[in-house]
């Protein structure tokens, strides 16, 4: 009896225990089919959300029996997304502790939880330097990997030493870690290099494909970093020779071959380090060339693999001063590898053609109709490469028959290649065309086939085209006068924008035309009345771009000073635009209709035929120069214009005529800004405003009143105009897509990445002094 | 190199990650967020390359799992496609006949895995036999002492 209750007083203490104790956690199995059964988001976050308390209470109980089951859940739910570095202190803890369990998620903890910038680190380095002397090889396997991955320089600095002992190590488990770490050390702190230099000779003669392969990679970096080094390894280049040919010609080697292939990642690493000791020396690059070719020769391209090699030893070809006999080999594996079933190697052989076809243009030339055909592919990304290609074999005895197949291409291309493909044909055009109207065919052509994706550069510069040559201008302006007629006139905004400028410029030309040019097309009418309703037409069309149908209303002004019949027609039309919905082209047609009281010489000097713009003026070649760039021509002088620079960027080369902007402002990829005159093409001056974040296409820039506006995603800056001061800058923090200035106001509205739109009043700004409007606050 | 290494679902869920290059978390997430994204999008009848920001990223799919690595611009495209099928094949070894499943439950073994294969961003060992033989090793060592954690546990040693 006395027995049973001593009994029964043990069980209660015991039970009191239980309850005082933590529970155990559960385990990361449990907690992985938790979250898997988690219906929503939100369900899983409550899992994660209760796991993440328990993990916590029991990191502050600095409980030992599972701390290690606990940091492992925590890697999980880092994974999923959420916050774990709650747990960066408890992964030091695991590393210090003595048992292997602990140390292996200790490491990964901090492989994974850990970067660089930690102060964690000054706490690690003390553990890792333990474990690096550790008699187990796989405890100092352990802390190499760490240290390869997540050392910061002063970690590297300190524990140098140790890793220099273990390059030595005769234990190759240890010493291809070794070999990795010293080259992620020299990477961060490039002084640490000379201290392994000197291991470097005995890697070589090293039987272990493991060191040797990491051997090749450390080299090379060596290689890259300093020329003294390139200069003692490039004495080298025999040895490595030998030893890569004992590794093509060493037997069947289960352990390492793929698919018949002796170590293919081994013989990659040896050829790029080859392609880097043999580029510029001629010495190192003859000591290699059998060993090329026989790579090059007798590797089988059946398969990946082979092909991974092949590749690497094309690449190594190209590179160093190669033979040219081997060379031609080189681009001719390319063109196999154009024919290849596998879509990657097609990829992998365009990019490297179009990077060898400025050092071997006659090599690359035979693969040409194979890459023609590549156009062709079902893959995207290969069209897009064979394109670049093609335009890179552009000669001038090729360039009709190229031309053609381009344009063909281009009928059946993709909206996103477009843009590219008629810019590249212009610039095409523009270097190796036979004749001018041959030029101005194709790129009539190329513009009605590439519709609306033109890029602006192109119509200001076919533009420019028409106005330099004489002789070809009846031609030009009865063949783009012959596409206004067509249907679709929408879906090809670019062609109607040179086709107007044309007929408007050279009306005069067109009417007065014999019908002998196109005998047997159906000819066309061109009375001067019919060509005033097609204009009216485009500007009437509701679905013309706007800047496409102030070209058409500039044309008719400009008719009215050609044409003799219909300059009532025009004038009417004028007169009705002036109530246009549109206010640029309402105050157009206002003004017009006005020029139209004065008296007529005004309106004929006014609309005299525009001089051709020079090339290679200053403003001509700095346009060229940020094509695609974010330029931007407001209306500074238009005082009454309320909208003047209403946020529709409006591209410079859109407006061949300077007649009202006065700056042209481009902004360059290293953060400067260069105010242009356009009338005069002179420079005004350049600021420096170092905004190093572009915009989606380049930096943006307008100039208003007397001031200069540059923006970048993170900082909007204003300059003074005359002296390019520093007037204010505004950095909302979040970042930033596009600006809106309301002129003459002091007002203006940023689009940032925030939900809302910012709005700015800098009353200094505002010429007036009129105070802020009564909305703000 | 290889600057860093993605394991991902069709379904977009992150499975394993591996950044051989100091990145801030925040840069992390986004990084791997529109990469993701982006190869996703992209059909089957597309290579397996493509350019990323200053990188080349080079995938592969197998079964429900993208296998995706970002390399350095210079470095050999096809070669890397064989460094993360030798990854599969360790997988596979080790877990025999890997699936999704395998690598959920035990991500931190495909870890090890990775770490016995690639380190620093470069492959450390080209043969198979090695790195399974340095993991099955250490995985006895783990196994020995919960041996003996347990036999301490109930007074027995």
């Amino acid at each position: 009896m006395e027995m049973l209750q001593q009994l029964r007083t043990q069980v209660q203490d015991v039970m009191q225990n239980a309850i005082k104790l933590p529970t155990t956690p559960i385990r990361l199995r449990d907690l992985i089919r938790q979250v898997r059964a988690a219906r929503t988001q939100a369900d899983e976050r409550a899992v994660v959300n209760r796991e993440c308390a328990d993990i916590r209470s029991n990191f502050r109980e600095e409980d030992t029996t599972w701390r290690c089951r606990n940091v492992a859940k925590l890697l999980y739910i880092h994974m999923l997304g959420y916050p774990a570095h709650f747990g960066q202190l408890e992964c030091l803890k695991l590393v210090a502790s003595h048992r292997f369990t602990d140390k292996r998620i200790g490491y990964l903890g901090a492989m994974l939880l850990l970067d660089e910038d930690h102060e964690v680190h000054i706490l690690i380095t003390n553990c890792v330097k333990n474990d690096l002397n550790n008699a187990n090889q796989y405890v100092a396997g352990l802390a190499l990997s760490a240290l390869g991955e997540i050392s910061s320089p002063v970690m590297c600095r300190d524990l140098a030493g140790e890793v220099e002992r273990l390059l030595k190590s005769n234990n190759s488990y240890l010493r291809k870690k070794a070999v990795l770490c010293a080259f992620r050390m020299i990477q961060k702190v490039p002084s640490l290099k000379d201290g392994f230099v000197p291991q470097m000779q005995a890697l070589l003669s090293e039987k272990n494909h493991g060191v040797l392969l990491t051997g090749m990679v450390l080299i090379r970096q060596m290689c890259e970093m300093g020329n003294d080094e390139l200069i003692k390894f490039r004495k080298m280049v025999p040895s490595i020779v030998r030893k890569f040919k004992d590794l093509i010609g060493s037997g069947y080697s289960p352990d390492h071959d793929v698919t018949g292939i002796s170590d293919p990642f081994l013989q990659v690493k040896i050829l790029s380090l080859l392609k880097v000791l043999g580029k510029n020396d001629a010495e190192a690059s003859d000591q290699m060339n059998d060993v090329l070719a026989t790579v090059a020769t007798n590797t089988d391209g059946t398969r990946n693999v082979g092909n991974a090699i092949l590749y690497e030893s094309v690449l190594a070809i190209m590179d160093v001063k190669s033979e040219s006999g081997l060379r031609v080999l080189a681009v001719n594996i390319l063109g196999r590898f154009l024919m290849n079933p596998d879509k990657n190697i097609r990829y992998v052989a365009l990019n490297t053609l179009l990077k060898t076809v400025h050092l071997d243009n006659t090599a690359v030339q035979r693969t040409r109709s194979t890459v023609l055909d590549c156009l062709k592919d079902p893959d995207v990304s290969i069209r897009r490469r064979a394109m670049e290609l093609s335009f890179a074999l552009v000669n001038p005895t090729n360039v009709k028959s190229m031309a053609k197949e381009l344009l063909t291409f281009l009928e059946t291309a993709d909206n996103e290649f477009k843009q590219q493909c008629s810019s590249s044909l212009f610039v095409m055009c523009e270097k190796y065309a036979p004749s001018r109207k041959w030029q101005m065919d194709t790129m009539i052509k190329a513009l009605r086939l590439s519709g609306n994706y033109v890029s602006d550069y192109v119509v200001a510069s076919l533009i420019q085209l028409i106005g330099e040559c004489n002789d070809q201008q009846v031609y030009a302006v009865r063949e783009l006068y012959r596409c206004l007629r067509d249907a679709d006139l929408d879906t090809k905004q670019p062609l109607v924008q040179v086709a107007c400028w044309s007929v408007g410029e050279y009306g005069d030309l067109l009417v007065s035309s014999s019908a002998a040019a196109d005998d047997e097309r159906e000819p066309l009418d061109l009375s001067e009345r019919e060509i005033v309703r097609i204009l009216e037409g485009i500007i009437r069309s509701k679905h013309s771009l706007l800047v496409t149908r102030e070209y058409a209303i500039n044309a008719a002004m400009k008719l009215s000073t050609r044409f003799s019949d219909a300059v009532e027609p025009i004038r009417d039309l004028l007169e009705q635009m002036a109530t246009n919905v549109s206010i640029e082209i309402q105050q157009r047609a206002a003004e017009y209709t006005s020029l139209f009281e004065k008296p007529q010489q005004f309106r004929f000097g006014i609309m005299e035929r525009m001089p051709v713009v020079k090339r290679g003026s200053a403003a001509d070649h700095s346009l060229s120069d940020v094509e695609g760039g974010g330029l931007t021509v407001p209306n500074a002088d238009d005082t009454d214009d309320l909208l003047g620079y209403h946020g529709e960027k409006r591209d410079a080369r859109k407006k061949p005529s300077p007649k009202h902007s006065d700056l042209v402002i481009t902004g360059t990829a290293d953060g400067h800004v260069e105010a242009w005159d356009p009338r005069s093409g002179k420079s005004e001056g350049i600021i420096n405003c170092a905004l190093p974040n572009h915009l989606q296409d380049g930096p943006s820039h307008a100039p208003f009143g007397d001031y200069i506006a540059s923006m970048d995603t993170k900082i909007l800056k204003i300059w003074k105009r005359e002296s390019g001061k520093a007037v204010t800058s505004v950095e909302p923090g979040s970042d930033l897509n596009d600006l809106c200035i309301v002129p003459h106001t002091g007002l203006m509205f940023m689009a940032t990445e925030a939900p809302k739109m910012l709005s700015y009043f800098i009353p200094s700004l505002a010429p007036h002094r009129s105070g802020a409007p009564f909305w703000t606050t | 190199m290889i600057q860093f290494m993605l394991l991902f679902s069709r379904q977009g869920k992150l499975r394993l990650q591996k950044w051989y290059v100091a990145t801030e978390e925040k840069q992390k997430k986004r990084i791997s967020r529109d990469l993701i994204n982006v190869v996703l999008q992209r059909k089957p009848k597309m290579c397996s390359f493509l350019e990323w920001k200053d990188m080349k990223i080079v995938y592969k799919r197998y079964a429900s799992l993208y296998f995706c690595c970002a390399v350095d611009s210079t470095d050999n495209e096809l070669i890397t496609l064989e460094i993360i099928h030798r990854y599969v094949e360790l997988l596979d070894k080790y877990f025999g006949s890997v699936c999704e499943l395998d690598i959920i439950f035990n991500f931190e073994k495909a870890y090890f895995i990775l770490d016995e294969f690639i380190l620093g961003g470069e492959v450390q060992e080209t043969s198979k036999k090695n790195v399974l033989k340095a993991i099955s090793q250490q995985d006895v060592m783990q196994e020995d002492e919960a041996v003996t954690s347990a036999l301490e546990e109930f007074g027995l040693v």
